[in-house]
């Protein structure tokens, strides 16, 4: 294993300035958290140390935010917080990240190492809480190991299939002293990481790929973690092959291309969807197979040889079977993969798929004269040039996001794909401006998500961030409302909440707010908003009942896909 | 099918937390599971003994060499292998039935371990179907209690592909 410098010379330390220093020699400069009892010597060190610290309003959004800067960033996200309550309030943003593969170390105290077990004030087993949600964790119980153990978080945290790594520290290692000797070693027997696929399972993916008259990429967000945008884009262009994403995918193919497919899945294009069922040869590339993007497994792709690029061996046959895996960094593969493919023209594929994207475009009815949500993200992607980071809530927000925001790049939009955490796009909008400064951020939400975190809103004018909330304000957990319409007889059981004033609640909070009930306002009101230096809430009050299509209703085939017909009627 | 799996894992606290939460978390079947130390003291060995297809069994295999202090894994499937389970039993034995009870001892190559007034203590080593043969031939005479240790296992010719 390779070593590590040391933060300074030899001297004796604290365990907090141990911790402190062997952040800074991580390279850490922003971190989020949130203090308490038992990490009180640790933020006394954080009181002079070269770090951007934000404290949120609460914990779980701090770990949004440490998890939204890494997504944009491509850094670690770091998140500190305290023992018991602390701790526990991280498990929502640790499972968020761990889903989606985020590099994040978390660092919690914990009660003095003898109380331990002892059900002492503001203990929690945190180690055995966060297991199931962590990439690892573990305790410092020696401080000789404390070191060590941090910058081993680091390393694993973001190498391999990234995650969120937490250590857990007791109070009494914190104040306790070390003297350091020598450099640190990490001590990993068990973990190794495969990063260069084998040579010979390439050429026969790069054969199947030649030899391949109906070719679909399919790629995920492993593409973007391991900053594989290029390289795809690489592929596809000398191969010709037309590119699928998942909603973690996302931006790692530019979707102003004719070749983009866009979304595929339970509300991905038509046209995705139909050229999978359709492809002799799918290409997975850092993509798991996620039953949002398969429907029916026996069904899935029923004419098609697969070729699974995957850094996680696991990931690979765990849901569908695969023909060709390469296991592997995605950003080495690819370029590998690109030396050996030639060019196809694939005439009579493309036009096929042509048909189907002219057939069924993403479409809503824009001659309503109320306002359609899927209307101002049209129009929010208009007037950000496809430029914008955007965040999301989950429901039809995010799904709508995802369909009628166009992105071309990788690292602009960030959402909670695998755990699917309601609340996470204000935080995540947050730790994304902190992230890149320079980016516009728009958090697109939905009502009911808002609400789960709309507390950050302090956060954001605390730090002045320059931050766009847009609420597509239904009045509905809309997500749930539309499948009690389809499958539960149009019985809305607590599926709506009566909702704030948002603008209202913004201005109290110090940021700006608006409202906007009328279609014609919606332009003007985008162009306030995106000129605003003050975090700011616009307030859309969109159409009530309008449902995210087309729909593949869970344990269907892909091309089984409902609303088509009312797509086609709004042409 | 039973597969044998051998793991070899650091010898740190929490570890088997982390292999037991993962077989809970992802619905895997195990039949034992089996802890010790190896030669090397930073090592211990588990034997794992689970049921299920080959796709489930190759995802259990997969997700276990993913638990970063698990070093090495090892399906078993296959290849010959030794593989044991040790048992103390203890089963009803009046002096008039002691006779009988040891033959039957000595034919499985048992042991007695304890002789209590009405009792006997046996240990038995063996694959597992001889252990489960003993616990047959003993029930007649009354089986008090059973502690088994579960499968430890080791490939015939220390075959070891890395
Ligand atoms: C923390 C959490 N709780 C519950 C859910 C289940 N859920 C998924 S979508 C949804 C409704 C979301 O409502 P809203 O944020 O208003 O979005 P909309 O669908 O209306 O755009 C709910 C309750 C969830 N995903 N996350
Ligand atoms: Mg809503």
């Amino acid at each position: 294993m390779k070593s590590k410098p040391r933060a300074s010379a030899p001297t004796t330390k604290t365990g907090a300035q141990i911790i402190v220093d062997t952040l800074i020699a991580e390279g850490v400069d922003t971190m989020f958290g949130y203090t308490g009892g038992v990490v009180l010597p640790l933020f006394d060190k954080l009181y002079d140390a070269p770090i951007n610290f934000i404290v949120p309003r609460h914990e779980q959004g701090g770990c949004h935010m440490a998890d939204a800067y890494a997504r944009v960033s491509g850094k670690v996200g770091v998140i500190v917080a305290t023992s018991g309550p602390g701790a526990c309030n991280l498990v929502t943003g640790l499972a968020t990240a761990n889903m989606d593969s985020i590099p994040m170390v978390a660092i919690t105290g914990q009660v003095r190492t003898e109380l331990i077990g002892n059900d002492a004030f503001q203990e929690a087993d945190t180690t055995g809480i966060t297991r199931p949600v962590t990439k690892y964790n573990c305790i410092v119980k020696d401080i000789s190991n404390l070191a060590r153990t941090i910058h081993e978080a680091f390393h694993i945290a973001s190498t391999g299939r990234p995650g969120p790594v937490l250590i857990d520290i007791p109070v009494d290692i914190a104040v306790s002293k070390h003297k350091e000797d020598g450099p640190v070693e990490m001590d990993l027997p068990g973990y190794r990481v495969r990063t260069s696929g084998h040579a010979r399972q390439i050429s026969t993916a790069a054969k199947a790929i030649n030899k391949s008259k109906r070719p679909v990429l399919y790629v995920g967000g492993g593409v973007i973690l391991s900053n594989a945008s290029k390289e795809l884009r690489a592929l596809a262009e000398k191969a010709h092959l037309p590119v699928t994403m998942t909603l973690m995918g996302l931006g790692s193919f530019d979707q102003t291309k004719a070749e983009s497919l866009d979304m595929l899945g339970m509300h991905g294009s038509a046209y995705a969807n139909y050229a999978v069922q359709e492809c002799d040869l799918l290409i997975a590339v850092g993509a798991r197979f996620d039953d949002r993007v398969t429907g029916k497994i026996p069904t899935f792709a029923p004419n098609a040889k697969i070729v699974h690029i995957d850094i996680d061996p696991a990931s690979i046959s765990k849901n569908v079977r695969v023909d060709i895996p390469v296991v592997g960094d995605a950003k080495e593969i690819l370029r590998d993969l690109a030396k050996e493919v030639e060019y196809q023209e694939r005439k009579e594929w493309f036009e096929r798929i042509a048909d189907w994207k002219n057939k069924f475009p993403f479409r809503y009815d824009s001659a309503s004269k109320s306002i359609k949500p899927q209307y101002v993200i049209e129009e929010i992607c208009n007037q950000t040039r496809n430029k914008a980071v955007v965040t999301t809530g989950v429901g039809q927000n995010q799904m709508w996001a995802a369909q009628f925001y166009r992105f071309t790049r990788p690292r602009q939009f960030i959402s909670s794909g695998g755990l699917g955490t309601m609340g996470f796009g204000l935080p995540a909008a947050i730790g994304a401006q902190i992230g890149d400064p320079k980016a516009t951020v728009i958090d697109i939400d939905g009502d009911h998500s808002f609400n789960m975190t709309m507390t950050e809103l302090a956060t954001a004018v605390e730090h002045e961030l320059p931050i766009k909330v847009v609420i597509l304000n239904n009045g509905y957990m809309g997500m749930v409302r539309q499948w009690q319409e389809l499958f539960y007889g149009k019985r809305y059981s607590k599926s709506y909440l009566s909702n704030p004033d948002y603008a209202a609640v913004a201005g109290a909070l110090g940021a700006v707010g608006m409202t906007v009930e009328k279609k014609a306002e919606v332009p003007c009101a985008v162009k306030e908003m995106l000129a605003q230096k003050k975090p700011c809430v616009v307030d859309f009050r969109v159409d009530r009942e309008e449902n995210v299509w087309p729909m593949v209703a869970a344990g269907k085939s892909l091309d089984e896909m409902d609303g088509l017909d009312i797509l086609e009627s709004m042409a | 099918m039973k597969h044998l799996i051998s793991a070899l894992v650091e010898n740190k606290p929490g570890v088997l937390a982390h292999i037991a939460g993962m077989f809970a978390a992802r619905a895997f079947n195990i039949d034992s599971l089996v802890v010790g130390r190896t030669e090397d003291p930073k090592l211990s060995r588990m034997t794992i003994v689970v049921v299920g297809d080959d796709r489930v069994v190759e995802q259990v295999r997969k997700q276990l060499a993913k638990i970063v202090p698990v070093v090495k894994v090892q399906d078993f499937v296959g290849q010959p292998v030794v593989a044991r389970d040790l048992m103390l039993v203890s089963v009803t034995a009046p002096p008039e039935k002691r006779p009988e009870i040891v033959s039957l001892i000595d034919m499985f190559r048992g042991k007695v371990v304890d002789i209590g007034q009405k009792t006997l203590m046996i240990e038995v080593s063996g694959p597992e179907s001889k252990i489960e043969a003993f616990i047959n031939a003993c029930k007649p005479y009354g089986i008090k209690s059973v502690a088994r240790t579960g499968t430890i296992a080791m490939p015939r010719q220390a075959k070891i592909d890395d």
